[in-house]
Parts: structure tokens; C-alpha cells; sequence
């Protein structure tokens, strides 16, 4: 079984974002690692090769700096990669999409695609969606549970308020994968050496016929969002305290 | 004036605040009211009072409700039959999926979880950075796809008379994927991501069993309770209960946190809720520097007097 996980490099989210001129930021001093969802596709893949045989192969559309989110999915057991190159940490979803699919194309197909259910720097939720479109796959976004057996994925997604669909498809499939899948396994020392002498394949965008002028979608402007200054903190014995805080909430700020 | 589709959610025939919030986001507009698959005839009044001057009730031959590339597809068919410039929905579970459905069926823009719309500009505003930027973007498709965060624009009434449609999609179900089952949750409890009001227990509830005191208060709050990360991973709260970056995001008009810290991943899924009040014991507590109104105490003493006097 081939299975690609599409692995973005991403700021930490621990990490100061440093606003820089109207739509970008510094991202030279801080730390990026792999789309925390995209984790769960890489431990999900990795565990199925594992029983079942096959390879995983990780896809990442990035900068060249990509190659240390790459690494640390190969240390986690991946076997290769491609990295398609781009100059910008934003590129719109469906160029996003058509890159992935093109890479795959030349590649050659895999039985199952993992994705994240979503990438934490634009949140935009929607990449797994049109490469699924664009391969005539089935899809399931925001997977906690799992099954794979004899060409068939049982997927179960959360639809709100706890209540859960299980869903069934034929393989290749994509899945977007949440927590609650798995727990991404730690690499240990050997596999961290190992995973330096694996082979990622570099592509670059316009080799792929993409045009980065032609996304439908722009950053005209990033701002941090406000911060609050500090909360007033109430006073008195815990009864004067509570008090206050149902006046305020029902007179002042007027939320109940 | 843009013609706009608004796709509805109805639950317990009745229309959720957040659907008529995202009406709200389209005032101006002529705006088309799309209910998928359920009776539209029940909340044609509600959805006229709100602004929607034609109330859709969208129907295919088969069952809509049996897969949602089948629900996505009728869509995709509303928006060539009506020529919609706009579509907007809500950024729910159900939303953000059927509208990523859509945007690769059309292959159209879209942009998820809104916190703000300009429909004649085609610019939106949206969470960045796991909440620490807000990004406004400016859309270039023909058609402009986006899902609001529920609760982030307040609903306003707009009535209109409204007129109600029938329009029956041609599409027939792919058969890729098929829902085998749904699983209901133990009570009929509210959405995390839809609920005007949070209340959320941190590590230092320090058993599943405790949750039932923010229960007790939740019900008088009209809230859903909500859990941090660390109360998850110790096994107190299901993961379907958690805020924050790799839970859910939520932006309630009030958001208790009761023996949360305060850490960054946290905040990125709960930064944008109107109030915030923190209950902690510890008087350093960052989340006390990032939050409206503030309590040093213990919980279980604090809540149990706040549900008390509500
Ligand atoms: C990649 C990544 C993703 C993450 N995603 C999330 C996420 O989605 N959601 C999330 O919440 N976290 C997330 N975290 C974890 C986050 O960093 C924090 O560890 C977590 O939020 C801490 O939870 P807490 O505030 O409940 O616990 P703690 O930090 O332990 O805080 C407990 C607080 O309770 C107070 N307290 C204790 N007892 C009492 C009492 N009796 N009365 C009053 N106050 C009391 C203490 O003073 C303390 O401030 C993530 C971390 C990483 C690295």
C-alpha cells in the first residue's frame, strides 16, 4: 500500500508572529514545525505500513526550509518525500491543491491520501477537499477513528455537540485526520539519523504548470489581533465577588 | 444589490441564532434563504423576519440527508440556478464540510470562518495564526464562498415578506462515501462551536465527576461546557469537549474559564468570544492578564455560588 500524507510546515503556535509590512511576517527567527494535525496522518500512515507493508511518502508544498518539517515526518517512520517549492508561506488552497495533485500524478497514485483537517497558520480548511475533487476520491474531513480493511476506510467524524457519523468508502480515499486518531510517536535517536539519509525528491512549482499569479484568493492585510490590557479583577469576600460579576455581566456588558 | 444564498440550519424545526446571524451578514443584499432537505414551510416567517426575501426549500430525488456530496451538489445546482454572487454559511461542522464540497465542485473560492464580510468588495476578514492575526483577504472568484463564525455577527431583524420556492436539483448521488451511522451524544447537548455561552473547566478540575457542577451552572447560563487540553488528556472530558487549537474554536458572547491557566493554545480557539471571565486561584495566573473580569478563588467554591445566583 502507497500512502501519502500531505505534511505542511507551519510556525509553532507557541511562536510571537512579528507582523511585517501590510501581508507578511518575519518567519527567519521563529521555530516551525509540522502542522500539528498533519502529525496524526503521518503516525495513522506510518502504523498501517507498519501491518500492512507498503511505503509512505510525504508531500509538502513550501519554502525550501520545508526540508526540517520533512525530516522530522521521516523520522517518524516515513519512507520518502517531495517537496514542491514555492517562494510564499501563503499560496492559495486550490494552487495548493493542484501542486499536490501533479506531484502525486508524476509520482505515481497512492492507495490513501492523509491530510490534516486543517492547517493552523491559515486555517483554511478546504486544500484536502479539492485535491479529493481533483483525484474523483472520496473524502472525510476531521477523522478520530479509523478502519481500514479490505479496501474499505470506516471513518468516524465529529458533527457537534459529541454526536459522531461513521462513515464508509472505498479506497484511495482521502482522510483529513484530527486528534484523537492516535498519539504521534516520539522518534528515537536512530530513527532521527536515519531519517537524514532518506531521499526527498524537490519539484518546483512552475515545473508543475502552476501559476502562482493565478489564485483566486489575497492577503491584503495581516493584524494582530487585539489584545485585551488585563482583566479587572473583582473584590471583596468571594459572595461580593460573585455578585458583582452577575451585575456586570447582566447590566453592563449585558451577555445574559 | 448582490444576490446571495444563505444556507440555513434548522434544528428542532426551528432556525439556529447562528444561521440568522449570518443573514444578518448579508443585510442589503437580495437574499435567497436555502433550507436543504427539511420543511422550509415551518420557518418561512422566522427567515422573512431576518431578511430573507426568498425562502428556497431545496429538494433532489433522492434522500439529501444520505450523504453530503449529494447536499453539496444541490447546492452547487441552487447557485447556476439562481446565479448567486454570494454564498454564506455557517462555519459549523456541517457547514465547513458541505462548503469545501461546494468550493471543489465549483472550484471557486472560499474562505472559512469569517468574522466579517463585505459583500460588495468581495473582502472578508478572518482568524490567522491560530487566532493571533486577523487576516482580511481580498476574494477574485465569480461566485464568493465563505462560512461565518458562529456567534460573530449579532442578529439583527430586517423583515421582509417572504416568498416561499420549491426547486428540485437534478443531481443524483456519486456514491463515494456513504454515512453507515450516527452516533448520538448522551444528552441532547449544545454545540461547543454554536453555544452563546461557554463555561469551561481547566486541569483543575481534577475529576470527570466535577464537571457536573459547570453542568449545574451551564443549565442556568443557557451555556455549553467546555474543557481545556490538560482536563482532556487526564482523561475528565471527552475530546469533543475541548477548546482550543487542536479542539474546537468558539466565540461565545460570554466564555467562563474556571481553573484554566491561560496558555496560548487555549486562547487560540476561545481569543475572539465577546467577554472572558477567568476563575483561578492563583492570583499570577496568566490567563488573568488576557481576560475582561477576574476571580481568585476556588472553583468549587466560586461556581456552585455563581450558579446560585444567577
Ligand atoms: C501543539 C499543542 C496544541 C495544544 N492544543 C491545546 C488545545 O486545543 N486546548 C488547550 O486547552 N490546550 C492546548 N494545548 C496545551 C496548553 O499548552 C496547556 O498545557 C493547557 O491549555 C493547560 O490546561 P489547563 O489550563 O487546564 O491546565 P494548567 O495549565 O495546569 O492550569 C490549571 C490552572 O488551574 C488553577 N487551579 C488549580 N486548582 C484550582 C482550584 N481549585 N480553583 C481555581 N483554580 C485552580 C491553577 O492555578 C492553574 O492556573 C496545546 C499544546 C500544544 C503544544
Amino acid at each position: 500500500m502507497k500512502i501519502c500524507v500531505c505534511v505542511k510546515h507551519v510556525p509553532d503556535t507557541a511562536a510571537t508572529i512579528k507582523l511585517a509590512g501590510d501581508n507578511g511576517f518575519e518567519d527567519s527567527e521563529i521555530k516551525f514545525v509540522p502542522n500539528p494535525y498533519d502529525e496524526y496522518g503521518i503516525e495513522e500512515a506510518v502504523s498501517l505500513v507498519e501491518k500492512q507493508g507498503g511505503e509512505v511518502v510525504i508531500v509538502t508544498v513550501g519554502k525550501a526550509t520545508a526540508v526540517t518539517t520533512i525530516r522530522g515526518a521521516m523520522s517518524m517512520g516515513a519512507h520518502r518525500a517531495i517537496l514542491i517549492k514555492t517562494d510564499s508561506q501563503f499560496l492559495d488552497a486550490s494552487l495548493t491543491a493542484r501542486a499536490l495533485k501533479a506531484a502525486m500524478d508524476q509520482d505515481g497514485l497512492p492507495d490513501m491520501i492523509f491530510t490534516g483537517k486543517g492547517s493552523v497558520d491559515t486555517e483554511s480548511f478546504q486544500t484536502q477537499y479539492r485535491l479529493a475533487k481533483s483525484f474523483n476520491m472520496p473524502i472525510v474531513n476531521e477523522v478520530s477513528t479509523l478502519t481500514i480493511d479490505s479496501g474499505k476506510a470506516i471513518a468516524e467524524r465529529e458533527i457537534g455537540g459529541g454526536e459522531k457519523q461513521v462513515i464508509e468508502m472505498s479506497l484511495p480515499c482521502v482522510i483529513g485526520v484530527t486528534k484523537g486518531l492516535n498519539e504521534p510517536r516520539y522518534p528515537k535517536f536512530q530513527d532521527i539519523m536515519k531519517a537524514k539519509k532518506k531521499e526527498i525528491r524537490e519539484m518546483d512549482l512552475s515545473e508543475l504548470g502552476i501559476d502562482v499569479s493565478q489564485g483566486k484568493t489575497m492577503i491584503e492585510k495581516l493584524e494582530p489581533v487585539p489584545e485585551r490590557s488585563g482583566a479587572t479583577m473583582l473584590e471583596g469576600s468571594v459572595d461580593d465577588q460573585v455578585t458583582e460579576l452577575v451585575r456586570i455581566l447582566k447590566e453592563d456588558e449585558k451577555v445574559l | 444589490m448582490a444576490k446571495t444564498g444563505i444556507l440555513i440550519e434548522i434544528e428542532n424545526n426551528t432556525v439556529k441564532d447562528t444561521s440568522l446571524g449570518v443573514m444578518t451578514a448579508a443585510a442589503g443584499q437580495e437574499i435567497y434563504a436555502l433550507v436543504l432537505g427539511q420543511d422550509a414551510a415551518v420557518v418561512k416567517d422566522k427567515l422573512a423576519e431576518y431578511g430573507a426575501s426568498h425562502i428556497v426549500s431545496i429538494t433532489a430525488s433522492g434522500d439529501l440527508s444520505s450523504s453530503p456530496d449529494l447536499q453539496s451538489q444541490a447546492l452547487a445546482a441552487a447557485v447556476t440556478e439562481y446565479n448567486f454572487e454570494t454564498l454564506l454559511g455557517t462555519a459549523s461542522a456541517t457547514g465547513r464540510d458541505l462548503f469545501a464540497r461546494l468550493a471543489a465542485i465549483l472550484d471557486q473560492p472560499l474562505v472559512s470562518d469569517c468574522v466579517q464580510v463585505n459583500i460588495a468588495e468581495k473582502k472578508v476578514r478572518k482568524s490567522h495564526f491560530s487566532g493571533k492575526t486577523f487576516a482580511t483577504l481580498k476574494v477574485n472568484g465569480s461566485v464568493l464562498l465563505c462560512t461565518i463564525r458562529p456567534n460573530s455577527i449579532e442578529p439583527v431583524a430586517a423583515p421582509t415578506a417572504g416568498e416561499l420556492i420549491e426547486f428540485v436539483a437534478d443531481v443524483a448521488d456519486p456514491g463515494l462515501i456513504k454515512i453507515v451511522e450516527t452516533k448520538k451524544a448522551g444528552a441532547d447537548k449544545l454545540d461547543l462551536t454554536e453555544a452563546p455561552v461557554i463555561i469551561t473547566g481547566g486541569r483543575a478540575i481534577k475529576a470527570a465527576e466535577n464537571y457536573k457542577m459547570l453542568e449545574d451552572c451551564a443549565q442556568k447560563l443557557g451555556a455549553a461546557v467546555g474543557a481545556s487540553r490538560a482536563a482532556v488528556d487526564a482523561g475528565y472530558a471527552p475530546h469533543s469537549m475541548q477548546v482550543g487549537q487542536t479542539g474546537k474554536t468558539v466565540s461565545p458572547k460570554l466564555y467562563i474559564a474556571c481553573g484554566v491557566s491561560g496558555a496560548v493554545q487555549h486562547f487560540a480557539g476561545m481569543k475572539t468570544s465577546k467577554v472572558i471571565v477567568a476563575i483561578n486561584e492563583d492570583k499570577d495566573a496568566p490567563i488573568f492578564s488576557k481576560c475582561d473580569y477576574g476571580i481568585v478563588g476556588d472553583i468549587f467554591d466560586v461556581v456552585p455560588l455563581l450558579t446560585e445566583k444567577l
